[in-house]
Order: C-alpha cells, then structure tokens, then sequence
C-alpha cells in the first residue's frame, strides 16, 4: 500500500511554520522603519545597563542551576542517604512554582518591611544589623536559580540513571579515583542532558518578565513592557525585542555547538543500581543541603502564600477570583486545543511525507519555545495590525464598511501567541507517541478497510492517548502560568491569575496576590505529579 | 609458576542476603581460568569482589602476597591493578576507540599513551578504526575495544564477566578465540566468568563449576566432562542422562543395558543402588546383541542425529548417531554401550 499523501497536511505544516516565522520578521522589520528618536534615546540611556543585567542574570542563573541540577541528581541517583527516595521525587516539586511568584514570595519574605527582618528587629531591639538587599542581582539570580534548577536536575537525573555504573567501574579498574570518575566519567557522559536542561533554564530565565518586574530590576523584557504601555511606542518595543531575540538564538546556536557530535548513544542500561552510600558528616551534610533547598524552593514558599491567601480569603474569594479562574481556565482549554491540534498535523505530516520542505517547516514551527512572551507579543501584535489595516483598506477600497480592528486585541490573537510559543511543548510527547506506533499497525486498518479518517479515530487516537494526554496537561498548565504575552495581548476584560499576580505584586500587596498565586501552584502540580509517576514507572520495570 | 590470587573462604553478600560463602580460589600465574556456573550462582559477585567493588564480610583475597579486601581492609578498586572487562563493555561514550584504550596509561607521557593505545588496537585488529567513537563500532568491535583498553595497562590480572554474551553466535566463536589467542601469548593471567560451556572450553585452562556460592569442581574440560565430581557437574557440563543400576563388582554396574563396565572401580560393596551417566557418544545404535530401544525423538543436527530413546526398564537415553544412520520415531533399534569412562553415583 502506497502512502495517500494529502496536500492538506502539507500546506498546513508550511503555514504553521511561517505563523511562527511571521512575527520574528516581523519585528526584525522594525528596524526598516525610522524611529530613529527613540533608539537613539534607548541606546544612550538603558541599552548598556539591560545588557549588563541580563548578562549577569543568564551567566548567574546558568552557573547557579548548573550545580544545583548537576550536584542535587548526582545525589538523589547514585547517592544513599536517609530519605533518598522521598527526595528523588520532592526535588522536582519546585517546576510548579512559576518564577514570579517564587520573586514575590521572596520580596515579600525578606524585604524592609517583611516578617523575617521585622522579627529580627524586634529579636535585637535594634535596626543595627546587617541583612543582605533583597532586590539585588544576586537576589534574582537565586530566585531563578532556585525555580529553574529543576530541569536540569530532571534531565540529568535520567541521564546519571540510565548510565548505570559500569562506565564508572570500568574507570576506577583503570586507576581512578571516585571523585576523578565523576568528573571524567559521569559528567561528561551526561554533558547532551545537562546542556539541554541548562538551556531549557536559560531561556526560562531570559524569557521572564514577572520576576524581574518585581525585583525592579531592568532588562529586554521588562523594557519592552515599559516602551509599550509606557511610551505607547511599539517601534521602540519591536527594536529591544528584536535585541533579545538576537541573544536568544545566540544561546540557542551556542546550544547546538556544546551538543555538538556529542550524540552518545547511551550506553545498555545497566541492571545494578549501586548507591554510594554516604557516612558520618557526609551523610548528614547531604540531608542538610538536600532538607534545605527543598525547603527554599518549595516548602517556604507553599507556606507562605497559604498563610497569605487564608487571611485574605473572606474578601477575595469572590466574584472577581471566579472570573479571574475562569478565564484563566478558558484561554488554557483554547490554548490547549489549537496547540495540541497543531502539534498533532505537524506529527502525521512529518510521518507521511519526511521530504526537505516538511522536516524544515517542522524543525521552524518547533522553535517557538524559544521565543519570549514579550517578542512574541509585539510580533503578533504588529502582524496583525498591518493584517488589520489591509482589510480596512480594502473594505475602503470597495465601498464598504471597514471593520475596525477585529484581529488586534482579539481572544485569537493572544490564543495564536500560545500556540506559537508552546507548540514544541506539545509536539514532544505526540511525536515520540507516534513514533511509537508501527507504520504497519495503520496500515493493516487500511488493509481492512478503514479510511484516514477512520484510521485516525480508531487506530491512533485511542493509541496516541497517553501522548496527547501529556501534551494538552503540559499546554494547559503553561497557558495558565503565561505571564508577558497575556499582559500585553490580552482583550479588554481579560485579566487571568497571572496577570492579576502582576497587578497585586506592582503595587507591593503580596497578600492579596497569593490566592491566585497558590491556584496556579495547585494546578501546576498536577504535571508535575504525572512527571513523577511516569518516571517511577519507568524506573521501576529495570 | 606462582599463585598469584589467593582468595581465602571469603563470604560476600547484599543486605540480609548471603550470595557467596566460604569461597576459596587460588590462581596460578599466566594461566587462564574460568568460573562457570547457571546465572545468580555468585559468580560476578566473586569478580566483583576481586576487582574491589564488593565488600568481604569474611576471609580474604590476596594479590601477589598483598591483603586487597577482607573484612578490615578495602584497598580501593583503583589501586588494586587488576584490569576488567565487563559484561556491557563499559565503553567511556565521550571518547574515541583510541581515546578509550589510553585512558588507564597516566604514567607515561601523551605520545606514548596513543603510541601504546595504537599498538592494542592493532593487536586486537581495529588499527582502522582508531578514532571512531564508541557508538560507531559493531558490538564486536567494541568488545575488542574492551580488552584492548583492559590490558593496556599490562595489568597483572585480567577479570572478564561475561564478554561475549551480547554477541551472536558466529562472532562469538571467533573473538573468543581470538581473545584466547591474545591472552596465551600476553601470558596474562585470567579469569572469566560465563554461564557458556563452549565458550569456558576454548579460554580456561582451569575451570571451576559452580552452584549456589560453591565450587562443584575445579578442573580441566576434558576432566569435567568424562569424570564429573557430582551430579550437578555431570549435569551441567555435555549432554547425557542417568540411568539407574545396581553394583555387580566393583567394577561392573547391572542395568537395563546390560552389564556395563569402565576402566575404574568402585569402593561400594555389591549390590549398592547407583545412577549410571551416559554421554550421547557412550550410546551406540544398531549394534548387533544389544537390547532393543524405542526411539522417541530425533533432532537432526547435519552431520548427525540426537536421537532420545526409552530402554525397556524405563530409562530415558541420548544417543549421537551419524546422519546417515536414520530412523524414524516410534521404530526400535538394537543399543549398546561403549563407555571407557563409565560415571557411577551412589543413590
């Protein structure tokens, strides 16, 4: 049985790319428009100071989830110490806390007027103590440190797992040491793991807005938010976001050379899952250490906005809160949908036709993870302004009506956002659940009779369950958390939790911004939860 | 020649569980040796303990004279010397073949390191392959790449858990032999662990069965097929099948076969109740004066048949007959015994 090819999925796959591709043009063109004014005013003032600080936040970050992913999977997998196995698991927890409401737990925990320094005045009776500035540098490097390391720690993990020991065995049999193995072994066997989980937090960490709009501190996308509503000047904002983009797809260039051919195959699994098991002050020194950043990342953080929402609770447990949750949920069911839908045909076409034009197209509309919110907000909005203003024109030009602005500033503009920005989100559990499927399965309902159509409903949906299970959980929680995007394309009367977070921590009220924050915990949880099953599973068939 | 290893009763064992006690091995310098036994009879577990990634509870290995593990001392695998090679290869995934080979040469200087790891490539056969990185070699070559890094630090003992097991069967046979070829001529002494008889003929010069923790014998191939220890080697090692007689002499055993009589005696009075074991070569078909047997079963193998037979008192036996003497089931064919060796046990 030949493949049918259908056109349709082909065309479709080549529009998902270019409505990923439409918005960077987009603002790249920015800069064929004179704006000259503005961007001699952003160079002289705030280019050199935004570029300071991000370099310092990506190398702080990068250096800070680096250890923190590396040292705390080397623990938990190859490690013994007391509560190892709770810790695996727990150590994963912190990827449900959005950034912005870990900086404003922070800021609110340890600032001027925040309990922990307001006991210890009243502890010393004096204010003549020293106590580190909350709203520094290194006070957002260690937010984003601690809210990002997850995902190295996640992938690393697996890597340090599926290595299993006999690399390690085989290194000391030749003459060296525990510590040396690690370092020349372990580690650079894992390097593809790291590299990718370090740039999953890396682009996390360039792409948020929220938290380095509560600690006040500068940079492209915080920037970009000012020159749009505070300037009202989307050539200004197009400018500084074609600047981030330039940074992004640096990092992301320099991504593939760290990988490089470093294409391990991964060893066979080995079947002794030998533990060091740790003694005397190295047992309890990794508890410590262990108990303590599960403490900073996750636990304080819960307790504090429980705290926070309960005493608030009567008042804002109201009407408000319910719309809020309610569009909150409605954008990430549309979010959800138009994105698994467009993973789902970029997944078939891929597997029906693997030609040049295809497998490109894919590997494009993939590559909007990469994206900020806040590029992607601008190019979005100023696509479909000018979409908007040829169908003015043309309406003018043929007598009727025109029909305002009905693209910009609409539901679907900020739903196409989503999908942009969270199609590789999606793509990744449908594709490797596609790839799972035998080519000869559908094609033996074929044989029997059943159309594409059919097939699809028969044969792979009910086999593809589990994939697109994950991928609409995993759109759906990240549509909800979505901060930048939402703020700045959102349709009047649109507020979500997240941007109500935003309000509520601009004007400094932590209490009245933890309700929505611990909604978005809760729901953020539950990826988080099938994660660690899925991975318990699949630990546990070796 | 010396012993080299000396390992004395040792027990080792995980949590709660004891997989190996009272072991006591000792190996002679440049020989090849060979730990054969069914899967989870310990065996790893001794190489484990030996290239110091276990712990000894108990008693204590020795090399050249030196205490490397018992319950007070641990010396750290990498101070031990002893090379490895093992089950999975191990191969380091970031570095090339050469690169891999080099790895345990660090007293040398960077140009003698590749010239000695070009030198072991060479000699197990991958000089063109010197740069390639583990996941570009065949599960051949990779093995080669295991041994060739194993022994590059003329270790003073070579430990190998089951290296050709994920190896199908015709390049099986010829690495083993090429890797005893290697071996003999390095005179490096060896042990190596497998649960495959063929394969423990070809390297071990010295075998030793075991079962549960314990060593059921030590001794040549040709000792451990024609004079078993006991039943379980008589068992594991070839093919045959017990059948079941009462002592004559001392020298003769009254079967269904008939009176059968080897080239020993036996210390039993008459009239004890043994177990005879018959090898299929023992078993001779279509011999005139034997007894009648009923064929139950042939499996035609080229160049000869496995014949199963059932002699009148019940007794079930193999028999490896030449191809061209074919008989179909359920036919009867006159049987006799040639066995020089004749293996009698006490029931």
């Amino acid at each position: 049985m030949t493949r049918v090819s259908i056109p349709i999925l082909k065309i479709t796959t080549v529009m998902l790319a270019l409505v990923v591709v439409l918005p960077l043009l987009v603002v790249f063109s920015g800069w064929m428009q004179s704006e000259n004014l503005v961007w001699e005013h952003l160079l002289r003032t705030v280019l050199g100071d935004l570029l300071k600080n991000t370099a310092w936040l990506f190398f702080g970050v990068g250096i800070g989830v680096t250890i923190m992913g590396v040292g705390l999977a080397w623990l938990t997998a190859k490690c013994e110490f007391p509560g190892h196995r709770f810790f695996d698991w727990a150590l994963m927890l912190p990827l449900a806390v959005p950034a912005y409401v870990m900086a404003f737990v922070a800021v609110g925990l340890l600032d001027y007027t925040g309990p922990v320094q307001t006991s210890l005045r009243e502890m010393l009776g004096s204010n003549n103590f020293w106590f580190p500035e909350v709203r520094s540098t290194g006070g957002v490097i260690t937010v984003m440190t601690l809210v990002f390391y997850p995902y190295v720690y996640m992938l690393a993990r697996s890597s340090f797992i599926t290595q299993g020991n006999s690399t390690v065995e085989a290194a000391r049999s030749l003459g060296l040491s525990a510590w040396a193995a690690f370092f020349r072994i372990s580690i650079p066997t894992a390097r593809p793991a790291i590299v990718a989980g370090l740039s999953l937090a890396l682009m996390e960490t360039l792409a948020d807005f929220g938290a380095v709009a509560i600690f006040n501190y500068d940079t492209f996308t915080t920037a970009i938010y000012k020159a749009w509503f505070g300037l009202f000047n989307l050539q200004a904002a197009s400018q500084l976001a074609s600047f981030l983009l330039i940074l992004v797809l640096i990092a992301l260039t320099a991504e593939r050379q760290l990988r490089g051919k470093a294409k391990y195959h991964e060893a066979t699994r080995s079947t002794n899952v030998y533990r060091y098991r740790l003694t005397g002050w190295h047992r309890w020194g990794t508890l410590f250490i262990v108990c303590a950043i599960l403490l900073l990342a996750f636990i304080v953080p819960v307790l504090q906005l429980s705290i926070w929402a309960w005493g608030v609770l009567a008042e804002d447990m109201d009407e408000r809160y319910l719309g809020l949750l309610q569009h909150t949920l409605a954008l990430g069911g549309m979010g959800a949908g138009l994105t698994v839908i467009s993973a789902m045909i970029l997944a078939f076409t891929r597997r029906a036709h693997n030609d040049f034009l295809v497998r490109s197209s894919v590997n494009i509309a993939t590559l909007g993870y990469a994206l900020p919110g806040s590029v992607l907000a601008v190019g979005i909005m100023l696509t479909f302004t000018s979409i908007d203003n040829v169908l003015t024109t043309m309406a003018t030009l043929i007598g009727r009506q025109p029909p305002g602005q009905i693209l910009t500033g609409s539901v679907f503009a900020l739903v196409m956002a989503y999908m942009v920005r969270f199609l590789a989100v999606a793509y990744g559990p449908i594709e490797s659940g596609l790839g799972r499927i035998r080519v000869s399965i559908a094609e033996a309902a074929r044989g029997l009779g059943d159309g594409p159509l059919v097939t699809l409903w028969r044969v792979y949906l009910p086999l593809l369950r589990s994939g697109l299970f994950t991928a609409v959980l995993l759109v759906f929680v990240d549509v909800m958390k979505e901060m930048p995007a939402t703020l700045l394309l959102r349709p009047f009367g649109w507020d979500t939790l997240a941007v109500r977070i935003y309000e509520m921590t601009s004007e400094g009220e932590w209490e009245r911004a933890a309700l929505p924050a611990i909604t978005l915990i809760l729901v953020g949880l539950i990826p988080v939860i099938v994660l660690v099953r899925r991975s318990a599973k699949y630990q546990g068939r070796n | 020649m010396s012993e080299i290893l000396e390992i004395k009763s040792i027990r080792c064992g995980y949590e709660g569980t004891i997989v190996v006690n009272d072991f006591t091995l000792s190996l002679r310098d440049t020989t090849q040796n060979c730990l054969l036994g069914p899967s989870g009879c310990g065996k790893t577990t001794i190489l484990r303990a030996i290239a110091g990634f276990e712990q000894v509870t108990r008693g204590e290995i020795v090399l050249n004279g030196k205490v490397i593990s018992s319950r007070n001392v641990q010396i750290p695998p990498e101070h031990r010397g002893i090379g490895m090679v093992f089950q999975d290869y191990a191969l380091f995934p970031h570095l090339t073949a050469v690169a891999n080979v080099a790895f345990g040469l660090r007293k040398q200087g960077k140009k003698k390191q590749r010239k000695v790891a070009e030198e072991m490539l060479e000699l197990v056969g991958l000089e063109d392959h010197i740069e390639r990185y583990p996941h570009e070699l065949s599960g051949g070559q990779q093995q080669r790449v295991a041994v060739a890094r194993a022994l590059a630090p003329e270790p003073p003992l070579l430990l190998m858990d089951e290296p050709f097991s994920n190896l199908d069967n015709d390049l099986r046979e010829r690495l083993v032999l090429d890797i005893h070829e290697i071996l003999r001529q390095r005179q490096t002494t060896t042990l190596f662990v497998t649960h495959d008889q063929e394969e423990a003929f070809v390297i071990g010069g010295h075998i030793a069965v075991m079962n549960e923790g314990y060593i059921n014998q030590w001794d040549m191939p040709y000792n451990l097929y024609h004079e078993p220890a006991n039943r379980f080697v008589a068992d594991f090692i070839g093919q045959g099948r017990l059948i079941e007689g009462v002592l004559a002499s001392h020298e003769s055993v009254r079967t269904s076969l008939g009176l059968l009589a080897g080239n020993r005696s036996y210390e039993w009075p008459p009239g004890t109740r043994v177990d005879v074991l018959l090898r299929p070569d023992d078993v001779l078909l279509g011999v005139d004066g034997g007894v009648d047997c009923l064929i139950t079963d042939r499996h035609f193998k080229g160049a000869q048949i496995m014949y199963t037979l059932r002699a009148p008192g019940g007794d079930e036996l193999l028999s490896l007959a030449p191809s061209h003497f074919d008989i179909d089931i359920g036919q009867k064919v006159k049987v006799a015994v040639d066995a020089e060796h004749l293996i009698v046990f006490r029931q």
